[in-house]
This record gives structure tokens, C-alpha cells and sequence, in this order.
């Protein structure tokens, strides 16, 4: 079986924040506890959409130490391919969902001296289970939030009342921006700088922390991409003897799936590198969008990631 | 069932024995006759009833005996006992998976009572009766990890998950098969396997890694990995190596049968779920060479895995001098039939020795 273990949850509330953005409460339908967890876990939640089934991953912004409920908040994508839309307007308080167990590829590093949290939009809610993590157990933290106007800054007032001298609020609409470079070169030895959010926002904080000198290991990041939707293609799985169509709006991971191929996953988000499949043959071009692999091996032709990328051409070949 | 725990020492007058019960469920490291390292993991989710795979954490008659002598190593040596200052939430984190499990498992042994985080452990077998702040060090005699780790069986190593590897930063060990805590604590993956023989080759420890790494809540897995010891030693440490090596050459045929010991690693892997530690269990089992002979599948195949080991693995595995007097013993119980597949004695079906 692919993917972490699952648990089935009954929704039981569902919280407009604002216009993008809605939360929702899980709790177990067997009335038992949750696992426990570490800030800045995920999970996947599974859709079943008329015919598909969508396994879209979205960070616990709940307290990692309540075992009664886990919340998360998810943005809608008007443009995207209905994942969120699909949370959006047809999920109701009281229906059964199947979510998997919590997966951390964000984790804090617990030798840090302090934690400097750096969220772009909806990319804050990671840190809010951080946050909760290091209230608890006492770990120091600043937050810098940068939000497009003060209508869509999720939880924006719950952090500036509860955390005044930690939690500091940008609005593009305002003309502020984070000054990183001062930001990065008043922080204490023994700092740990986490970033989540648009891709433009996590280069910009790597390219910067690398240039200030900050070592590679104190600089975490996440993103998880939604699979984009592409022109049509035809794979042949080498190992499974089939030969599948990926539709436009469904991602490879997912053609691979519905046909009853058991193809390893975790994030579903080109971020954990799980789904890493050897490509045994190809004649065209990869659209390689994943955070996986590295340049030279997006360039080899040898590999791709299934659940975010995608292939124009005649022919393509897996070992899968 | 209830346990009988045995009076027994793993030290000077060697009373360690096991039971009947022990050697049927003893964890026969190969399933076929012949040996090569392999990520041979599983999914750590039960097993059959009596086997040591049954539960979360394996519980038979040598715990007491295990517990003391655990006791009597960190006296003699506190840095058997380690964890880095960021490893503190993953020892609550083990301490919590010990404790539930134990009392699930075992309900007549162990129990846990847990009001908010006011928590009671009971543990009868060793005489102990605490209550206790959850995460809060100052109300328990020792840090949690240490705490939990003097009475749960096997040692106990909590890698920290950083940069796409796992750190030793933490850990309790004091029946290891020849490495130390102390040289190891802080070492990342490849850097504390690398001693190992074959395998870097083999390309082993990359695929092992990524398995691990990605082992999430709720999913254990589980491996065996066994060596040779001379004695019913537990603490066969490089710290006390002058104490135990030399023992090896007191081995005669007329004693090996007693002396000789298979020794046999669970080796368990569960992700913690606060810290994101993964920690790394490594419980062990010996049997003696004449116990293991009343298995007649255990006497043909053990010959034969012995006998075609690659000799850098007798070599790092420490047998090498004594691999002929082994042989010489092994083969009087091999007569050349057929084995079973699988680790099982199959002692109802398999044939008796043809002598």
C-alpha cells in the first residue's frame, strides 16, 4: 500500500476566514483520539469527486498536542484543477473523509537556539502548529507575515493579539515588505530561518540567507505545488505491463492510480521524493516541476516525479 | 500467559538459560541456507501468537534478569546513556510509546493512567509505582528517555531527522554487538555504519536510509541481524572489550555446544510523533548452540550458513578463529536434507536428523 496510514474522520465544523480562504475540523468518526504530532506536519486529504479521487496534502495548523481535532485551512484555487474548490462547495459539517496520518517534511530543528518563521499567504499554516509547538515547550520564535491586504490575512488578528512583539504583519496593498537582509543579519547565532510560501517568496529567502552566509542546514523550506494541469499524454509502465493516458487535469500520479497501479507516494507535492520513478525510455520533452530532483537529473532524462510533473511527446517509458 | 521471570546472570557464572518456551520462539535469523545483508525490513505489525514479533515490545522471561544487569553497566559506565539537549521531546516521545504499549500489551504486567498530564506508571515485574508530570523532567529520577529505557528489554537508539539523514543524538546501550554510544553519539548514517564490510558496496546503507526516512506514524517496520557471541554476554561493548574478546579463545569442542551462542537482533523502527525522531530499538536474543540443535531445520542450516559466510563477514562479525571448531560441531547436525523455506522450526513437519 502506498501512502501513510489512514484515519476516518467525520467533519465537524467548517469556518469561512475570509474570502479565499476555509477552514476545517476533522475529528475521528470512531469517536477516538488522534495521534499526536510535530509542527508543521501534513496530511493528505482524499476526495472523492464524482469518478476521481483527489489526495490533495494540507498542513495541520492545529495544536500538535490535541488529540481531539485536527484543523487545516485551504485556500481556493479558482484556476487549479478542483481540489480545493471540491473542499470549497461540496464538503458539509457531518460528512465522513478519509485523511492519512500526519507527515512531517517541515519539522522544526530542535537544536535551534531560536526559530524565525517566514509565511507568505496561506503558507502561514504550518507555523501555526509551530508556533503552538513552541508556546508548549518553550522554544523562541518570530514571525514575519507577509499577506496581500488586511481582507486576506488569515488569522492575522489572532496572532498580533496573542503575540504582539513576536508576530509582525506585512500588506503588499500597504506597499511593506519584509527587509530580510536586516532581518537575517540581527538574528542570534544558533537561528534557524523557516520559509513557506510562493515559490518567488522561498528563492528570494534562500538566495538571500545563502548570500548573508547563513549555513544551508539553518534554511528550511516547503512548498508543496499542486499538480498543474497540461496537455493530454500516453505512458507505457514498464513493470505493470500498461499502457495509460493522462488526462489534462489529472496529474501522472494520479492516471498511474486509476488504473490500479500501487505507485509509492507521500506528499503528493514534488516535495518528498517518494514517488521518484526511473524513466526507462522517452522521445519528447519532461515538464519536470518537482523540488525532488536535482538540475543535472531534471536534464538526464533518467528520472521524474509523477505526482507533480508532466511529458509532450511521442513516447515515455517507466519503470513502474 | 504469565510470565515466569528467571533468577539468571549474563555475567561471571553465566546462569542464563532459556526455557522451552524461549527456544520455540527463539528469532532464527535465516530463512534460507545460505547469508547476504539485504534492507530485509517489514512491516513491524504483530505476528503469530507466542512469537517475539507479537507485540510492539517484546516481553518474555529474562526481563528482569536484562534489567539488572543494565543497571550494573550504567553504573559501572554513565555513558552508555546519552541524549543531546534537543533530544529531550523525543524521549518523552519514546517514554509515551513504551508505556502505552507495554500496558496495552501486557495489561497484567504494566499499566498507565493518565490524567491529563498527571500520569501513573505502574510496572510490577520490576516493583515500581511512579506519578509523574508528562514533559516535565524534574518529576522523574532520571531524563524520560533514560527513565523508560531501564525497564523496557533492548537498546534503544532515537535518531534525530535532519538534512535528508539521521543523527545518533540520543540513546541507551548496553547490549551491543561491539560498537560503542560514546564513539557514535552526534554521527550521521553513513558515517556510524561505516566499519561495516560489503555493504557500502552493495549500495545498502543508501537504499536502508531512504526507507527509514521515510517511515511514517503508524507504521513500524522491523528487521533481524545477528552475530556470534561467546557467553550469554549482553554487554559486549568495545569498552569492555578486554573483559569479554578474550573469552572467545576459552571455547573448546567439548564446551561450544553451551558456550556458543547465536545472538539475535529485533531490530524495530517507529517514527516518534512529536519530535519527528525516529527511534531505533535493537532487542536481543541468545540461544546456545545445543538449544538450537534440538530444531533439526535450525541444526542443517545453521551448518550451512556458517560454512559459506563470506569471510569478511566471519571476520567483522568476529567468528573467524573459531569458524573451524563451529564447523566441526555444526555438521554432525546436518545430514544433507532439504530445509523449509522461512525462519519457522516447523517442528512438526520437518524431518528428524538421520544419523
Amino acid at each position: 500500500m502506498s501512502g501513510a496510514e489512514k484515519i476516518d474522520v467525520t467533519v465537524t465544523e467548517i469556518v469561512p476566514v475570509n474570502e479565499l480562504v476555509t477552514r476545517f475540523k476533522f475529528e475521528r468518526t470512531d469517536g477516538g483520539l488522534l495521534p499526536t504530532f510535530s509542527g508543521g506536519a501534513h496530511t493528505v486529504v482524499e476526495m472523492k469527486d464524482g469518478d476521481i479521487t483527489r489526495l490533495n496534502p494540507y498542513s495541520l495548523m492545529s495544536d500538535p498536542m490535541d488529540q481531539n481535532a485536527y484543523t487545516i485551512s485551504v485556500r481556493r484555487d479558482d484556476e487549479g484543477r478542483g481540489g480545493s474548490l471540491f473542499m470549497h462547495q461540496k464538503v458539509s459539517v457531518g460528512d465522513q473523509m478519509v485523511i492519512s496520518y500526519p507527515v512531517n517534511l517541515f519539522s522544526l530543528d530542535l537544536r535551534a537556539k531560536k526559530h524565525l518563521f517566514l509565511a507568505g499567504g496561506i503558507g502561514i499554516t504550518p507555523f501555526l502548529s509551530q508556533i503552538k509547538q513552541c508556546e508548549r515547550l518553550g522554544g523562541a520564535w518570530e514571525l514575519h507575515y507577509a499577506c496581500r491586504n488586511e481582507a486576506l490575512g488569515s488569522y492575522v488578528d489572532e496572532l498580533t493579539s496573542k503575540y504582539p512583539y513576536e508576530a509582525n504583519v506585512y500588506y503588499d496593498d500597504q506597499k511593506q515588505a519584509i527587509a530580510l537582509e536586516g532581518l537575517l543579519n540581527g538574528q542570534p547565532i544558533g537561528t534557524h530561518v523557516y520559509v513557506c510560501g510562493p515559490k518567488g517568496m522561498i528563492d528570494w529567502v534562500r538566495a538571500t540567507a545563502e548570500k548573508l552566509g547563513w549555513p544551508r542546514e539553518t534554511v528550511h523550506y516547503e512548498e508543496f505545488l499542486a499538480p498543474q494541469p497540461g496537455k493530454p499524454f500516453e505512458v507505457k509502465l514498464a513493470v505493470s505491463n500498461k499502457v495509460v493516458q493522462v488526462g489534462e487535469d489529472e496529474s501522472l500520479l494520479e492516471a498511474m492510480e486509476r488504473e490500479g497501479v500501487d505507485a509509492p507516494y507521500l506528499c503528493r507535492g514534488g516535495a518528498c521524493g517518494q514517488c521518484e520513478t526511473r524513466v526507462i525510455d522517452y522521445s519528447g520533452n519532461f515538464i519536470h516541476r518537482d523540488h525532488w530532483l536535482e538540475d543535472d537529473e531534471h536534464a538526464s532524462g533518467e528520472k521524474i516525479m509523477p505526482c507533480v510533473s508532466r511529458f509532450e511527446g511521442k513516447t515515455l517509458v517507466l519503470d513502474r | 500467559m504469565t510470565i515466569q521471570f528467571n533468577e539468571e546472570t549474563f555475567r561471571d557464572d553465566y546462569t542464563f538459560k532459556n526455557s522451552d518456551w524461549a527456544i520455540q520462539r527463539f528469532p532464527f535469523p535465516f530463512h534460507e541456507d545460505s547469508y547476504m545483508y539485504s534492507v530485509n525490513m517489514e512491516q513491524h505489525r504483530g505476528g503469530p501468537e507466542g512469537s517475539i514479533y507479537e507485540k510492539r515490545f517484546d516481553v518474555d522471561e529474562h526481563y528482569v534478569a536484562e534489567m539488572r544487569d543494565r543497571a550494573m553497566v550504567l553504573a559501572d559506565d554513565p555513558l552508555r546513556c546519552q541524549s543531546l539537549p534537543h533530544m529531550t521531546l523525543a524521549g518523552w516521545d519514546l517514554l509515551e510509546l513504551i508505556m502505552v504499549s507495554k500496558s496495552e500489551d501486557y495489561p497484567d504486567l504494566f499499566e498507565l493512567h493518565r490524567d491529563g498530564d498527571q500520569w501513573r506508571w505502574v510496572n510490577k515485574p520490576l516493583g515500581i509505582d511512579d506519578t509523574f508530570t508528562f514533559l516535565d523532567e524534574t518529576t522523574l529520577p532520571y531524563g524520560p528517555m533514560e527513565y523508560i529505557t531501564r525497564q523496557a528489554q533492548g537498546d534503544f537508539c532515537v535518531l534525530d531527522q535532519r538534512d535528508d539523514n539521521l543523527w545518533m543524538d540520543a540513546g541507551t546501550v548496553t547490549t551491543q554487538a561491539d560498537w560503542s554510544l560514546d564513539f557514535d553519539i552526534g554521527m550521521n548514517f553513513f558515517e556510524w555504519h561505516a566499519p561495516v564490510p560489503l555493504a557500502h558496496e552493495k549500495g545498502i546503507f543508501v537504499r536502508a536510509l531512504k526507507f527509514l526516512l521515510n517511515i511514517q506514524q503508524g507504521a513500524p517496520a522491523r528487521r533481524l541481524n545477528w552475530t556470534m557471541t561467546v557467553n550469554p554476554l549482553l554487554d559486549t561493548s568495545p569498552e569492555n572489550y578486554h573483559k569479554w574478546g578474550v573469552q572467545k579463545t576459552t571455547l573448546t569442542p567439548e564446551n561450544i555446544g553451551q558456550k556458543q551462542h547465536l545472538r539475535v537482533e529485533l531490530q524495530t523502527f517507529f517514527r516518534l510523533p512529536r519530535s519527528n525522531a525516529l527511534v531505533f530499538p535493537i532487542r536481543c536474543y541468545l540461544c546456545n548452540f545445543d538449544d538450537l540443535m534440538t530444531m533439526p531445520k535450525w541444526g542443517r542450516r545453521l551448518h550451512r550458513v556458517i560454512r559459506d559466510l563470506p569471510e569478511e563477514l566471519a571476520t567483522y562479525k568476529g567468528f573467524i578463529d573459531n569458524r573451524p571448531m563451529m564447523l566441526d560441531y555444526l555438521s554432525k547436525f546436518d545430514d544433507g536434507l532439504p530445509t523449509s523455506p522461512g525462519i519457522w522450526p516447523e517442528r512438526e513437519t520437518e524431518p528428524a536428523l538421520n544419523t
